[in-house]
């Protein structure tokens, strides 16, 4: 697809998605509200709104945080209850926010923010230093395989910019996330309720010469976030015209979930192994000659063969696991307990199935980052490791190799609430 | 090396495409709420895009006010037309007539409030257990609260403490008998995004979004059209103004900008420096803080 209009380079933006993290109260929503602000993306009646209610509440400050505590029960407690999402951008890139809670009890609410972000912000008050909620959020990142992670020190006003307060936030962070699997972590000295280094670099911590927030925002690398050796199609939907014009038209619509495909190629064709050829790639804007993720396309093959949703192609030389029986890491969202040797719905990619939960191999002390072999309980907000056993083959990738094959999600068969999000190991 | 990026605008155009087939493949019996408005034309363009060569796999619907402008009501039935669609409109007049709801009286009497009413009955009597709509989260704070997939209870009810967990792109469309989903495609899309969409891909939009001249007067620091279903107070003077619409609502609370931009480049332009936010012209949402978070808990859009 040649792009041919550019308006002023708009069109040609990356995105990037970012979520926030961190204990209640560190900062999170006030933070980003810092930077919606100061990058020019609030309204004049948003802003208004905000400093009309804190006026009436008698609040010192216009609290920035109502930007993104939008529910009634949010801003009478003063407490993020569920993800917001907020977008803005600058001249080099636009971005999409997940602001979440700090409260332990929507952790849930957290993991939905986190689970599609290329990079967290984890916030750490400065008098505080990095507590367990810290710990918590910052190996949930890790668990989420999110590529980028910024610490925060934040409220740096409160402790007169002192440079000790924020080397010490930064040595024991690393002594923790040293054991964690996060590749690339900063960390910024800020204030979010007076916008320190934010977008705008203080002039109260001249002992700290590192990048703004907002430039590391605008800079990191994202191009390598995604799986570009790997093909993976999950099935979603069969095109079947049946028009005069299409009328022995079948195509499958997906969208690409690694690797490339492209037109011409040999493919195999799962759970049957049936192999052919890409005939066509096609989009409504005419047929293109590749698709990579996160592309939506509809692929026609060269040969009649039985193909429908939940299905994968995939190239003959490079597939994924199929299996019905494989170990993940689970995080339970749900208030009722996980029940060993139960049955739960199971959703992965495009495919449907039924699980059995077969034992509990350790659960997580998220404090000491020590696996508790012996205690197989795992309630609300808990993570382990677990062996699962499904009524049909599943197209397994490990989550770091591919988050969109690594992935998959537990419904509970009675209510059909998610309570599961798990991670193939 | 080859590169594989993709414009941030393909990447919202695809992942707007996955959620509608995510749609037609987890529902019986969805429904794309159209309303002539710019959003949800795009969400129709997506829809076709997603499904193409196929026609869009399911019906639309309208839930029509009765208090249009008529350029609203040209411009659907001609794009229905266009579509091959089956349009399903779902009349607030009936629902009034039948007893419905009780229409407001009065200079700030509107409809939109009584559309929820209408919608949820609508979506009962043709058994539709998934709504698309075009709401962004970018539009409104309880909106930026809101999941792709949205539960509702069986009495249309959203209950925005208690949201499903939603993670990664895996969409959990499972209910009981009598609850349905509101599902939106373009959640993560800006104004700046739809417009920008808009030129890319050469879609069509109905007159009022550009600039035209208009009988206007002033209400509440708002530009209002006027139209035979508002009443206006003898201090307020009707003149003709230069202006076009951001969004296109019910005709009584549907606020205009004063604009020369007659061409998608100025309206792109214009978006870009402007300093408050679409719905900012909304009555509707300036009853009280919690307005949206209060219509939609009741099952509004
Ligand atoms: N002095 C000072 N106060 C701050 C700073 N950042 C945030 N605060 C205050 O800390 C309080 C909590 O801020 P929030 O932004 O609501 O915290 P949060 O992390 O979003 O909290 P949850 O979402 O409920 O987990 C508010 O009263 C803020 O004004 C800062 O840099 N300096
Ligand atoms: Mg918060």
């Amino acid at each position: 697809m040649e792009e041919k209009y550019d308006s002023k380079g708009y069109l040609n933006m990356e995105l990037l998605r970012f979520t926030t993290a961190g204990s209640v109260d560190d900062g999170k929503s006030t933070l980003i509200g810092r930077l919606l602000y100061d990058s020019k993306s609030i309204f004049e009646d948003q802003m208004e709104a905000i400093e009309s209610v804190s006026k009436r509440k008698g609040e010192e400050h216009v609290n920035l945080a109502l930007l993104t505590d939008g529910l009634r029960a949010e801003r009478e407690q003063g407490i993020t209850i569920d993800v917001a999402y907020r977008y803005f951008a600058t001249p080099k890139r636009k971005f999409i926010i997940a602001d979440t809670p700090g409260h332990i009890q929507y952790t849930r609410n957290m993991v939905t923010g986190a689970s599609t972000a290329n990079l967290a912000i984890i916030l750490v008050d400065a008098r505080h230093g990095v507590i367990e909620q810290t710990k918590r959020h910052a190996y949930i990142a890790s668990l989420l395989q999110i590529p980028h992670v910024v610490v925060c020190v934040n409220k740096m006003d409160l402790v007169d910019y002192d440079e000790k307060a924020f080397e010490k936030v930064h040595s024991d962070f690393e002594d923790f996330s040293a054991k964690l699997a996060i590749k690339d972590v900063r960390f910024v000295p800020i204030s979010a309720l007076l916008g320190d280094n934010v977008v705008d670099r203080s002039k109260n911590m001249d002992w700290y010469q590192g990048p703004t927030l907002m430039h590391i925002l605008e800079n990191v690398h994202i191009g390598s976030d995604q799986n570009h050796i790997d093909p993976r199609f999950p099935i979603q939907y069969v095109v079947r015209p049946m028009t005069t014009e299409y009328h022995d038209y079948r195509g499958y619509a997906g969208r690409v979930a690694g690797g490339v495909f492209r037109q011409g190629e040999e493919i195999a064709v799962l759970p049957s192994g049936f192999t052919s050829r890409i005939k066509s790639i096609d989009t409504m804007n005419g047929p293109i000659d590749k698709a990579f993720p996160p592309m939506s396309v509809t692929m026609t093959l060269e040969d009649d063969i039985d193909i429908s949703r939940g299905d994968m192609i995939v190239k003959v030389n490079n597939q994924p696991e199929s299996k019905q029986e494989f170990d993940v890491m689970v995080c339970w969202l749900n208030e009722k307990p996980m029940q060993v040797g139960g049955k739960y719905a199971l959703k992965h990619t495009s495919r449907d199935a039924r699980c059995i939960i077969k034992e509990v191999k350790y659960k997580m002390n998220i404090n000491t980052l020590q696996k508790l072999e012996d205690d197989n309980a795992i309630g609300l907000n808990d993570i382990g490791r677990i062996t699962l056993r499904t009524t049909v083959p599943i197209f397994l990738d490990g989550y770091r190799k591919n988050r969109n094959t690594g992935s998959m999600i537990l419904v509970d068969e009675a209510t059909n609430n998610t309570v599961g999000a798990c991670m193939v190991v | 090396m080859e590169s594989y990026k993709l414009s941030h605008l393909r990447e919202l155009e695809s992942e707007s495409m996955f959620v509608l087939r995510e749609v037609a493949a987890q529902f019986e019996n969805p429904v794309l709420l159209f309303s002539g408005g710019k959003d949800s034309i795009v969400v129709a363009h997506l829809a076709r895009k997603a499904f193409w060569p196929a026609k869009i796999p399911f019906p639309m619907m309208h839930v029509d006010t009765g208090h249009n402008f008529p350029e609203t009501i040209e411009f659907r039935d001609r794009y229905m037309e266009k579509l091959g669609a089956n349009l399903i409109v779902a009349s607030v007049q009936d629902s009034i007539d039948q007893g419905k709801v009780v229409e407001e009286t009065g200079f700030n009497a509107s409809r939109n409030g009584l559309q929820t009413v209408t919608l949820l009955e609508a979506i009962e009597t043709g058994k539709f257990d998934c709504a698309i709509g075009g709401a962004r989260r970018d539009e409104e704070k309880a909106r930026a609260k809101e999941r792709f997939f949205s539960h509702r209870d069986d009495f249309g009810q959203w209950d925005p403490k208690n949201q499903r967990p939603e993670l990664w792109n895996i969409f959990n469309g499972k209910k009981h008998m009598g609850e349905h989903f509101r599902v939106f495609p373009i959640s993560n899309w800006t104004e700046m995004d739809i417009w920008q969409y808009i030129l890319l891909e050469g879609i069509e939009l109905p007159s009022l979004y550009f600039s035209h001249k208009r009988e206007c007067f002033m209400r509440d620091g708002m530009i209002l059209g006027k139209t035979d279903f508002i009443q206006t107070r003898d201090t307020e003077e009707v003149k003709e103004m230069q202006i076009r619409f951001r969004t296109i609502g019910d005709a009584t609370c549907t606020g205009a900008v004063l604009s020369g931009a007659s061409t998608l480049e100025a309206i792109i332009d214009e978006v870009a420096s402007t300093r408050v936010t679409e719905r900012g012209g909304r009555a509707d949402d300036k009853r009280s803080e919690a307005a949206m978070e209060d219509r939609k808990k009741q099952g509004y859009f």
